[in-house]
């Protein structure tokens, strides 16, 4: 089974792609599902299923998206497998721009759009810097100028990557996306592979579900941000740092 | 060696390469500079021949200058939604050449476009391949940032960034790496506000810009800055633009030029038109000469629209016409 994960920043057409791209694989007769993880609620497993796409959704609640992800991409693509899935796709949003779902050896698909603005690809991380494939969406409303500005950005942060554009309404570019999709090769388990990136370090107590606000309640991994106060207003102080985990200055990789 | 050093003299390589001159002062051959008929295998040292031989491949490189010019791009017919063969079997579209693409809404026109876009080796559905200067060309025009095919231009297209022309311009500029940008902004501009004829200024926000003056400037700008060889137009609004000097300056930058339009003054500007039915290209057509004597009495009933909306705007009756 070819498994891609796929993601990308909220409302770029992560949906919107996969589904135009995984009509056409299906008109090959293969069987294609997804793996839709979303924070709080979402209806585009409707939307899949109305596709004739077989989905699951998996809804990080109180936990942290990307942590929930790779503590449950294993058994997904156990699902996909026992589904009998020729491609499975994995669909998460990087919402805070600081990880990225993307494993060794397995496809990796960042979708951006157009609209998101030039300062955006820098901004992505991760998500976009480890990606094989980037596809550019919502080319179809801004001038040709900035679709190349654009493209010129993404390729400034991701050198390697294969740059496609596609558009999530006509369907333009996704027939070419899904060649690209199918070739390469099956993976029957992650278990054992790596994440391109570390997770961000963050336990303290909000992690555990604090509410309220002051330097009484905080306790972990809590940093403070240099901003020059003058002297005379009153800081917080704030707790004992514990300095950043492995993996919070770029590493990974 | 990978160029042909050895025959020329140095007056023949500074034409060829201006940029050697820096590297025969750096290296302390300023003195042959004063000698232009010397020939470069008297005078220069083998290794130095080789550094000048590398040298000029990693300028070449950079400035972009070895890439081959696309000057055609040949479509080979593939089939219809129905499976049968494609009537045309090759259409061959040179560089300054316009051709027009009508056919009824979804009969295809978007699949032609993109199998040229993705430079089609049989692997898309209609089977088409598609050919850069008569050969199959390589994976750079379907992945690369920097080589893409085709740049579009159409209606719901706008600017969506917070600058001004100058500011824009001189952006794409830089993210093109073009030479001398002050140079291609002042041309792009000048060429804009003659195809807008309503003038704007290089400290205007591109996002206030009219409608028409958006038009000419992605026009001017595609012309100029844009790398791609083949421009894609999704018609072109017969508002505050001149069409025909727009089309004259895609041409005139050298491009490939392909129009889709229902616009009959549109059709007709074009060198040929391609009839798309079914999935397929049916025909191509070559403007006939009573279409060309045509062409001037569309454009006087269009002079004529236009006036009629002129005096609408300016609170007329439209009792006589």
């Amino acid at each position: 089974m070819r498994f891609v994960t796929v993601s990308g920043p909220p409302s770029s057409g992560k949906t919107a792609v996969i589904l135009k791209t995984l009509e056409h694989i299906r008109s090959t007769g293969k069987k294609v599902g997804v793996v839709k993880f979303d924070c709080l609620s979402t209806d585009d497993d409707e939307l899949f299923r109305k596709h004739g796409v077989a989905v699951r959704k998996g809804l990080a609640g109180a936990l942290c998206p990307d942590h929930y992800f790779v503590s449950n991409v294993e058994e997904c693509v156990q699902w996909g497998l026992a589904e009998g899935l020729d491609v499975l796709i994995s669909e998460s949003a990087g919402l805070c721009n600081r990880c990225s779902p993307h494993i060794r050896e397995v496809l990796a698909v960042c979708v951006i759009d157009n609209l998101s603005g030039i300062g955006t690809p820098k901004k992505i991380g991760p998500m976009l810097k480890a990606a094989d494939i980037v596809v550019i969406t919502k080319g179809d409303i801004v001038s040709q100028a900035e679709r190349e500005v654009f493209a010129a950005r993404v390729h400034g942060v991701n050198t390697k990557a294969r740059v496609l554009h596609v558009n999530g309404i006509t369907g333009q570019g996704s027939y070419e996306l899904s060649t690209v999709w199918t070739e390469g090769r099956d993976t029957a388990t992650v278990e054992g592979l790596r994440l391109r990136f570390s997770m961000p370090a963050a336990l303290c107590s909000y992690c555990l579900g604090e509410t309220r606000i002051g330097s009484d309640f905080q306790m972990g991994n809590v940093r403070k941000i240099d901003l020059d106060l003058p002297t005379g207003v009153k800081t917080d102080g704030g707790p004992q740092e514990l300095g950043p985990m492995p993996g919070t200055d770029g590493g990974g990789s | 060696m990978k160029h042909d050093l050895l025959h020329l003299t140095i007056e023949g390589l500074l034409s060829r390469w201006p940029f050697t001159q820096q590297l025969l002062v750096d290296r302390g051959h300023e003195n042959l500079i004063d000698s232009p008929e010397a020939a470069l295998s008297g005078t220069l040292e083998g290794p130095f021949l080789a550094e000048l031989d590398e040298f000029i491949s990693g300028m070449e490189e950079f400035l972009g200058t070895n890439e081959q010019k696309v000057s055609e791009v040949t479509i080979r017919g593939g089939r219809t939604k129905d499976g049968s063969d494609e009537t045309v079997r090759e259409l061959t579209i040179r560089v300054g050449e316009v051709v027009c693409i009508v056919g009824p809404t979804g009969s295809g026109k978007s699949r032609l476009l993109a199998d040229i876009e993705w430079v089609a080796r049989g692997d898309t559905p209609t089977g088409r391949h598609v050919l850069v200067n008569g050969e199959v060309p390589g994976d750079k025009w379907r992945f690369s940032t920097e080589y893409k095919l085709v740049a579009q231009l159409s209606q719901n297209m706008n600017f969506v960034m917070d600058l001004t022309v100058q500011e824009f311009l001189a952006l794409h500029a830089e993210s093109r790496q073009a030479g001398d940008p002050e140079q291609k902004i002042q041309r792009i501009w000048n060429w804009a506000n003659e195809l807008a004829g309503e003038s704007f200024t290089l400290d205007t926000p591109v996002t206030s810009l009219s409608g028409g003056q958006s038009r000419a400037l992605m026009i001017a700008d595609t012309a100029v800055l844009s790398a791609s060889p083949v421009v894609l137009i999704d018609e072109i609004e017969n508002a505050g633009i001149d069409r025909q000097q727009a089309l004259e300056i895609l041409i005139k930058e050298e491009k490939i030029v392909l129009m889709a339009t229902h616009d009959p003054i549109l059709a007709l500007m074009g060198d040929r038109r391609v009839v798309i039915a079914n999935g397929g290209m049916t025909q191509v057509i070559e403007p006939s000469d009573r279409e060309r004597e045509n062409l001037d009495e569309l454009r006087a009933i269009d002079t004529r629209m236009m006036g009629l909306r002129h005096r609408l705007r300016q609170g007329e009756r439209l009792d006589t016409i």
